[in-house]
């Protein structure tokens, strides 16, 4: 696997004496990216010290493929023989083929009654969250098979989402949002939110996030319940929503072709990627924020590397269009079509030429994702759940300070407190999250264009009162702002003239100091622009 | 067809009894712990906050003396004790763990002026208003051990680290050993009396006093008349040399400054140390050399960072009066200070820092809170909270007015800079507006 330790070829004889040797491509996964070029430092002890720095970064990465060692597990693989292909296989067989524990994890549920249903899992992956639109809500421990609760809502379900923890969940209901606990008790209900259709949960800063059947977009802070950010975003319905990991953005995909990404600090979207030329169908962003997928009525399927905007990667022509998709932590890539689901592997960098894994499912698909650290995808159908497995699918190596999925009672309260302790705050949400550790140096098109912004404005129309004091020493002159012309303005013998972009009030009087050729002063306009 | 699905073993991550440890495996791939960045923040901005909040440096208060305390003397290797003097003639000697009073007698009448501990640390030596020089031991006793008649006024008293040495200042500055009864050396550079003296601990012949001339002069057993001499713009009351580095000393100056020089280049002072704003009466290195703190007439103490400009924090009390006389502890980790109204108190060095035997995991989320406060340290929202200190109203205001003083004549000089010639009010630095002559 990547993270083996090799030693190298050279210490053959003495290789068990001192520290193992690390190879620099082994630290690559580590890489905090390249340092600060040092030829800029004037000072010889902060060029010392940034090296220090620079070293110290690249010892901690060292050390860290060291500890690679104790990663017990591995991860899991489907191989065909010769002659096969893997998208042959069927789920029967592949759960005949592997042990007993595993194949319990391939399952269907069964719930004609309430459906078409959508589902959730934790983010350590050990539980599971159903919502049918008929009012049906569950939630269980999927591994153990132990229901946790199992109510009727009495009311249509738009989507279902766990909160920070399983101990608590969010229900998008016909009017409003409800908030319940495991047991199904109803802890809130948050009329601020109407006529929700799909919901993200953003869990390092605590926010839920939904969108609105009006095309509201709405930040609820589920740490202190107050609604931290809500806006019209004017795209009109938003049922396509999908949060980009690596930077809570929100990405909603519409029916122009168009994916539109926000944070709540923004009224106007971040970034707006015309990405087909037909209505979107469904969007998907990998765990590391890199790629995203995105896929249309007609039929095709983009993969984009969002860091960049900068074209689509590949392009796909479907059979049939995906009403959903869902990236796994290894980058695996399911489509919900139809009925069908398929799996694709490695087919963001390169074209897939076929799809990894296929299954047929009874009914039409409604949402699906990959269980995170377990080689399962979940598919929530019409007529209720199937959980299939996909091998190599999830990360095997959990963190368990960051979400265990054999946590215990006391782990998940330290978890819960730890995790609130260092809560982000929402304005933190930009597209670039290391812009925190960048120098805020301004640019020096930012200052030019800053100065330009100060001194040429638009004018608004002025009428001149002239105090002149003496012919030669700089004379006060008091200008009236008109209503209306939006030029500029030259006076006669004087040089350039100040002043307003129509921030003053109408007729409100601006001194104005005219001094030998460009040096002015509007003492209102000052304070307003620097 | 070769398959495998990831199949976790339960046992290996879950305790066997409810006594065991939990077991936290780690994966510190990057992508598994998005916004490294942001979240690093948010714990920088909380220790910051929290450092603030345990921000009690107060520890206690020693109380005894029925007069104003002089002077302190630390035991060269007793972290446990202390001696104090005080106007009244008294010295006391301080358990600090117990905080309770070992034994106090009647040394001298009149001031204690001051004291000093013998290399061994068996015993100490006094000066007083009699004009005597007496030592002590220090496990207690009414008599001294052995007393010696100046014919001069005496100031200040300090002892060589090894020898029998030691020296005292007043009118004159003399240096005595303690087998005769007489100084054998005896110094004048001018007529003006001296009022503090010290030994420097690393290149023990050097010495370096204070007059009342407004100058420091430097003086080496060795030769038979004082080196050299810097004369400043007011007095300094005390000198103290850094222990780690022999050639630098700091002054503590009536203008509300402190002076750092090296002695290699008194032409102007390697640092001034502002924010005082009153006389700074007294000074003390730590250990290490690399912080001082400073006592001063304006009722606070500080504690600066040898090579910065500003102090990095203050302490004070409403019931504290003048400062007379600072120390900071051997071990690093303390700080006294004696004051006009006849307390002794005991402060922390580090306002925050947690006291007693810290666990590892506590000490690894001290020192990974300390680095994450350094990283985050010029971001403007942690820098104002790090920075902020509640002072009280008195030091406050006198602060504004300094700083209008200050930025008044700042505006006067640039004035006068834009209405003369151009090079003919040359900028002067802040650090060569304070040295007014160098002797040699």
């Amino acid at each position: 696997m990547r993270r083996r330790l090799t030693t190298s070829a050279k210490v053959s004889v003495n290789k068990y004496i001192g520290r193992p040797q690390v190879e620099k491509t082994e630290m690559e996964l580590y890489s905090r990216g390249a340092g600060p070029d040092l030829s800029g430092v004037k000072s010889r002890a902060h060029a010392k010290k940034l090296k220090k720095r620079e070293r110290d970064i690249e010892f901690s990465a060292q050390q860290t493929v060291r500890t690679d060692i104790l990663l017990s597990e591995e991860s899991g693989y489907l191989q065909a023989d010769e002659g096969e292909v893997t998208t042959q296989f069927t789920q029967r067989q592949i759960a005949d083929s592997v042990d007993i524990t595993s194949a319990t994890k391939r399952f269907d549920l069964n719930l004609r009654e309430f459906g078409p249903y959508r589902m959730n899992y934790t983010r350590n992956g050990r539980f599971l969250l159903l919502g049918g639109k008929r009012g049906h809500v569950a939630a269980m421990d999927w591994v153990t098979k132990k229901l946790m609760c199992e109510i009727n809502v009495m009311e249509e379900v738009f989507d279902v989402r766990w909160l920070h923890q399983e101990t608590m969940f969010a229900v998008a209901q016909k009017q409003w949002v409800y908030m319940y606990d495991k047991q199904g008790i109803e802890l809130h209900c948050l009329k601020k939110l109407n006529r929700v259709l799909r919901m993200e949960y953003l869990p390092y800063h605590f926010l839920l996030t939904t969108a609105s059947e009006l095309g509201y977009l709405s930040w609820l802070d589920i740490s202190i319940g107050k609604i931290v950010s809500e806006f019209n975003s004017r795209m009109g319905r938003l049922n396509i929503m999908a949060q980009n990991p690596f930077n809570a953005v929100v990405c909603l995909g519409h029916a122009k072709g168009v994916v539109t990404m926000w944070s709540p600090n923004m009224r106007e979207p971040l970034a707006k990627v015309m990405c087909h030329p037909r209505p979107i169908q469904s969007i998907a962003i990998d765990n590391e924020g890199r790629y995203m997928a995105t896929a249309a009525v007609d039929r095709g399927l983009r993969i984009w590397d969002i860091r960049k905007f900068d074209g689509s990667v590949v392009n796909y022509k479907l059979r049939s269009s995906p009403s959903s998709m869902s990236f796994s932590q290894r980058r695996m890539l399911s489509l919900g079509m139809g009925n069908i689901v398929e799996v694709y592997r490695d087919c963001c960098k390169t074209t897939a030429e076929r799809a990894y894994l296929r299954h047929r499912l009874p009914r039409t698909v409604g949402n699906m994702q990959f269980c995170p650290y377990e080689d399962v995808l979940g598919v929530a159908t019409a007529v209720g759940f199937s959980s299939l497995l996909v091998p190599g699918s999830g990360e095997p190596n959990f963190d368990a300070l960051e979400s265990n999925p054999y946590q215990s009672k006391s782990q998940r309260k330290e978890a819960e407190v730890k995790a609130l302790l260092e809560k982000i705050p929402h304005d933190m949400i930009t597209l670039d999250p290391a812009a925190i550790t960048e120098i805020d140096v301004p640019t020096l098109q930012d200052k030019v264009e800053a100065t330009k912004k100060l001194l040429v404005s638009r004018f608004a129309d002025m009428e001149l009162k002239t105090d002149c004091v003496a012919d030669n020493i700089p004379c006060l002159l008091c200008i009236r702002v008109l209503k209306g012309l939006r030029e500029t303005h030259f006076l006669k013998g004087v040089g350039v003239v100040a002043v307003t972009r129509g921030m003053l009030p109408v007729g409100s009087l601006v001194d104005i100091i005219l001094g030998s050729d460009t040096a002015w002063c509007a003492k209102d306009m000052r304070t307003d622009e620097t | 067809m070769k398959v495998k699905v990831l199949c976790r073993n339960p046992d290996n991550y879950l305790r066997e009894t409810k006594k065991d440890i939990f077991k936290v495996p780690r994966n510190y791939d990057p992508s598994l712990h998005p916004f490294e960045a942001s979240r690093e923040y948010v714990r920088a901005l909380n220790a910051t906050k929290l450092e603030r909040v345990f921000a009690k440096p107060f520890v206690s208060n020693l109380d005894g003396h029925r007069d104003g305390v002089s002077c302190l003397g630390k035991h060269p290797f007793r972290l446990s004790w202390l001696v104090s003097g005080s106007y009244d003639g008294e010295v006391r000697l301080w358990d600090l763990p117990q905080r309770e009073n070992l034994w106090s007698f009647q040394a001298h009448s009149g001031y204690v002026r001051g004291l000093s501990f013998i290399p061994d640390g068996t015993q100490f030596v006094t000066v007083g208003d009699d004009k005597t020089i007496k030592f002590w031991y220090t496990e207690g006793g009414e008599e001294p051990v052995t007393m010696y008649l100046s014919k001069t006024v005496l100031m200040g008293i300090s002892h060589h680290r090894r020898n029998p040495m030691f020296v005292t200042c007043g009118e004159l500055c003399q240096v005595w050993e303690s087998s005769r009864n007489e100084p054998v050396r005896t110094y004048q550079w001018g007529t003006d009396s001296i009022h503090s003296v010290s030994f420097n601990q690393v290149e023990t012949h050097i010495m370096a006093a204070c007059a009342s001339d407004r100058s420091i002069i430097l003086y080496d057993t060795r030769e038979a008349g004082p080196v050299r001499k810097v004369v400043l713009r007011l007095r300094s009351n005390k000198v103290c040399w850094n222990p780690m580095e022999a050639f630098i000393f700091t002054c503590a100056n009536e203008d509300y400054n402190l002076y750092t020089f090296d002695t290699r280049k008194l032409k102007q002072p390697i640092n001034v140390h502002m924010d005082h704003v009153s006389a700074v009466t007294d000074i003390d290195y730590s250990p290490t050399g690399k912080e001082f703190v400073s006592g001063s007439y304006d009722k606070t103490i500080r504690i600066y960072e040898a090579n910065k400009g500003h102090s990095r924090d203050v302490y004070h009390t409403k019931r504290m009066q003048r400062i007379t006389c600072v120390m900071w502890s051997l071990d690093n980790k303390y700080v006294l200070s004696g004051s006009d109204e006849m307390n002794i108190r005991l402060w922390k060095a580090r306002a925050s820092e947690k006291l007693g035997v810290l666990r590892p995991r506590e000490k690894l989320a001290f020192n990974y809170n300390e680095a994450l406060k350094e990283k985050f340290a010029t971001h403007p929202q942690i820098r104002r909270i790090a920075r902020h200190r509640q002072v009280p109203k008195m030091i406050y205001n006198a602060q504004k007015e300094l700083r209008t003083i200050r930025l008044k004549k700042k505006r006067k000089e640039a004035n006068i800079r834009a209405h003369s010639k151009p090079g003919s009010v040359p900028h002067v630095p802040e650090r060569k507006k304070h040295v007014v002559a160098e002797h040699e």
